[in-house]
């Protein structure tokens, strides 16, 4: 077996805080995970959580307090091994003076092409991302999408074994975004690692072999998006929609929810098919029955809001 | 090497494309001006006015882009998170720093060159000839551009951990003070005690020397500058600059940036 | 580099070398940078009328920049032991030109201008020309008419021109009284050490100038040490009389009785006598450098 692409041990970051500096802010506090060579991982996790924190530590932007981290085998602090790692940060900004072709070969620059090789990449990338025609348009005239195709270019123009991505869907119209998700499937079929944080949970559903769950600064699961939430079902929803003449019992009303001409309900799986006799009777004409399974988000959901009622009451005690 | 190469032209570019060169152009006014300004009153003095005129703004105008693009250097970039796809490359941090102060001055001693030429141009005008004693104009221009080069590393150095006002301020500051350490040495204050008197004469030594450059004089009235003062000067610079450069370097490697 | 907690600490020594080095080229520098010479670097721009168009609404400002550095020039000066003083008119004249009010520049430049070597320009003629244009500007400042009877009696000799000066000081407002007492004293006596000792005297008691009232006080001492010398030739003058040479020594004549003990100058030091049987300050004496041989005695 491969060695992991990524390996932390307790990684902890704490920042002074507060007057004089004599708080500590805890912004990660011990992760301990791996990432897999030739796997996506997603990085769920609310605003704050600490997604780009770890990132940012991983790619020595920012320096741990306590723990450690190794990216192919190598520790964080060793830059040689950049080489083989692409990064997009978060809300990524450039030289505005700069065109876009200027700053893809500005870093291409650093990996050692000949200047043949080099200016190939640089077209091959403009094209990949969508930016051929742009490429002569200074930076500064850019929107923030582009900005964000420029950042991913540079951070794949290398081939490297690893790219890490920092919520590289913000900003992004729902085009770009298919755009982005394909362009990391492609990395995957090329057998790259990619690490990406992000908070939109169906991202990381449709991608991600892993996920990772960061909350409050802690690592709070990890696995396939499946298995996180476990398999437990919820019941059934019952879509269905009323013929002319058709008229619902009180119960059954009471339990519907109703836009348009649709009708929804969720029963459980016991009390499914008394109710679709009913509805039947009814009158209703049943449009679709779907299995209830909880949902990244519901557990998602379930988690921010423990951590935000704990992360209340520590403000409130004033600990 | 070649990694602090890259950054270095990139500086250079950046500099070029921020219009930091339109100084050339008032620069180039100033000199016109003040040429014919001269011719006319004609006294015997056109070369001294000429000459102490133009080092004086090729001083002060490269004062200024060292001090406030100097700071810049570095705070821009963490400012505006340029920095972080960069670091992300085979680079280390110590390497992206040399690679900027190396583009900056590379910018102004293009600039300063720009500007040497047109003050010989000036002083043609004025003159009518040149002849070998105005070599040691280029000397006092050299020896500003090695003021120049000590300024942006001590700019580097305060905006490696203060924001970039008080680095402005702070290299500023320091560039003024060094300007009177020379004074410190002569200083006959007889109301200090004699500890004083030794700070002050230890500080006169170990603060950056700016007066060492300022051989206006020498090169207004055509006097030559010692070979070996253009020697020790140039190493005075190199090592100092080595020494700001490295502590800026561990205090950079060293920082958590935005 | 994250724990590099042993490299700082290990740089420390790295970093003291690098300051040893800078002191050591510091050193250097400064040696070459005395040796060059630095006299004309003071004076930017000689030309007043230049600097009065150069300097705009700020001739007040140029004035007391140029006022400081004549200042500066001359302690600079005093402080190298050079004696060489040319460039303090320059710097003096576009002061006052750019202010003609500048007091002080006036009366500095009365005393440095007009002193000889070493401890003045030696040219009293440009003083006269400096208060001259003083008086022009500031006609009612009696203490200018005070520095220029001076130069007139102490170095040039013209007693009558002194006294002249002194006489229309004495009628303006505010003037001392002695300023009548002194003209009416210059006119009668001419020449006189007792005189000038008395200028001197004025001078240090009210000047302000701490440079001024060094001079002063120094030219007091030298007054000082005329009249001991004076004194001593005369004593040696007897001594020939009596031994049919002229003494080799302050010794000898107290070693014959003619002198109860050693004399000395009037900073503590004992005057010699030299190869010509004539006294002489001592070499070891402080006044010796401000004697000279330039100096011409009253």
């Amino acid at each position: 077996m491969t060695a992991p692409a990524i390996e932390t041990q307790n990684l902890t970051k704490e920042y002074p805080h507060g007057f004089l500096h004599l708080k500590r802010k805890t912004s990660l506090e011990g992760l301990t995970m791996q990432v897999q060579d030739g796997e996506v991982f997603g990085f769920l996790g609310p605003n704050g959580a600490g997604k780009s924190t770890t990132i940012k530590l991983l790619m020595g932007i920012i320096f741990p307090t306590t723990g450690s981290a190794q990216i192919l085998g190598r520790p964080v602090s060793d830059v040689t091994m950049h080489r083989d790692i692409g990064y997009l940060p978060e809300q990524p900004y450039f030289y505005d003076y700069l065109t876009a072709g200027e700053v893809l070969d500005y870093f291409a620059r650093f990996h050692g092409f000949s200047t043949t090789e080099r200016n190939e990449r640089v077209q091959k990338m403009l094209k990949r991302v969508g930016l051929e025609t742009a490429g002569k348009i200074q930076l500064r005239k850019y929107s923030k999408g582009m900005l964000q195709r420029v950042g991913l270019a540079q951070a794949i123009l290398h081939d490297p074994k690893l790219v890490i991505l920092d919520e590289p869907m913000s900003g992004l119209d729902p085009v770009g975004r298919r755009e982005v998700r394909d362009i990391i499937l492609e990395l995957k079929n090329a057998g790259k690692t990619i690490l990406f944080s992000t908070h939109i949970l169906s991202d990381a559903e449709m991608l991600c072999d892993r996920v990772g769950v960061i909350s409050g600064g802690k690592l709070r699961g990890v696995g396939a998006p499946g298995s996180i939430v476990g398999v437990k079902s919820l019941g059934m929803e019952i879509v269905f929609e009323l013929v002319d003449g058709a008229h619902l019992t009180e119960k059954i009303n009471a339990k519907v929810a109703r836009t348009g001409a649709n009708y929804r309900m969720s029963v459980s799986e016991t009390e499914l098919y008394a109710t679709m006799e009913e509805l039947r009777g009814a009158g209703a004409r049943v449009i679709s029955v779907t299995q209830i399974k909880p949902t990244l988000e519901d557990f998602f959901l379930e988690l921010v809001g423990k951590d935000r009622a704990q992360a209340a009451a520590i403000e409130v005690s004033g600990k | 090497m070649s990694r602090i190469l890259i950054v270095a032209r990139n500086t250079f570019r950046e500099a070029v494309r921020d219009r930091v060169l339109y100084n050339l152009v008032f620069f180039a006014l100033l000199m016109i001006a003040s040429a014919v300004i001269v011719g006319q009153i004609s006294m015997d003095i056109e070369t001294v006015v000429i000459v102490s005129l133009g080092l004086s703004a090729i001083s002060l105008i490269g004062l200024l882009i060292a001090v406030f693009t100097g700071v810049g250097l570095v705070s821009k970039e963490i400012d505006k998170r340029t920095l972080h796809a960069v670091l992300a490359k085979p680079l280390h941090r110590w390497e992206f720093l040399l690679g900027k102060f190396s583009g900056l001055v590379l910018t102004l001693a293009v600039n300063t060159a720009a500007m040497a030429g047109g003050l010989f141009l000036a002083m043609l005008f004025v003159k009518h000839s040149i002849a070998r004693g105005d070599a040691v104009v280029l000397v006092a221009v050299y020896f500003i551009l090695l003021k120049l080069a000590l300024v942006v590393a001590l700019a580097m150095l305060f905006s490696c951990f203060t924001s970039s006002l008080l680095a402005i301020l702070f290299t500023g500051g320091l560039y003024v003070a060094g300007l009177f350490v020379a004074q410190l040495r002569s200083l006959q204050m007889t109301q200090l005690n004699a500890q004083t008197q030794k700070l002050l004469s230890v500080l006169s030594y170990l603060l950056p020397n700016f007066g060492n450059y300022d051989v206006m004089g020498a090169a207004a009235h055509g006097r030559p500058v010692p070979g070996s003062l253009i020697l020790h000067n140039t190493l005075y610079t190199m090592l100092y600059c080595a020494i700001v450069l490295t502590a800026a370097a561990m205090i950079f490697s060293r920082k958590d940036l935005k | 580099m994250t724990s590099g907690r042993s490299t700082a600490w290990l740089l420390l020594p790295v970093f003291a070398a690098g300051f040893a080095g800078v002191w050591q080229l510091q050193r250097k520098v400064n040696f070459e940078r005395d040796a060059m010479r630095e006299e004309q670097d003071e004076v930017l721009v000689r030309s007043p009328k230049l600097m009065k168009m150069a300097t705009l609404e700020y001739g007040t400002l140029a004035a007391d920049i140029y006022w400081t550095r004549a200042v500066q020039y001359y302690g600079n000066k005093r402080l190298g032991q050079d004696t060489n003083l040319e460039s303090l008119w320059p710097l003096l004249d576009v002061a006052t030109t750019l202010d003609p009010n500048l007091l002080p520049a006036y009366r500095f430049g009365a005393t440095f201008l007009s002193q000889p070597e070493p401890r003045g320009a030696g040219r009293p003629d440009i003083a006269v020309q400096l208060l001259e244009r003083g008086l022009k500007a500031n006609p009612d400042h009696w203490r200018l008419y005070q520095d220029l009877g001076n130069i007139y009696y102490l170095e040039l000799k013209d007693y009558a021109k002194a006294g002249q000066a002194y006489l229309e000081g004495s009628k303006k407002a505010g003037a001392a009284p002695w300023m009548k007492i002194m003209a009416a004293r210059f006119l009668e006596k001419g020449e006189s050490r007792e005189t000038a000792a008395m200028l001197w005297a004025e001078l240090f008691e009210s000047s302000t100038d701490a440079a001024i009232k060094e001079n002063a006080r120094i030219n007091l001492e030298l007054l000082g040490a005329d009249e001991d010398i004076e004194h001593i030739n005369e004593i040696a003058q007897q001594f020939a009389a009596k031994t049919g040479r002229l003494p080799k020594s302050v010794r000898e004549i107290m070693q014959i009785g003619l002198i109860g003990g050693e004399p000395v100058d009037p900073t503590g030091h004992a005057y010699v006598i030299g190869s010509d049987g004539k006294a002489h300050i001592s070499e070891k004496s402080p006044l010796f450098k401000e004697s000279s041989v330039y100096r011409r005695g009253l």
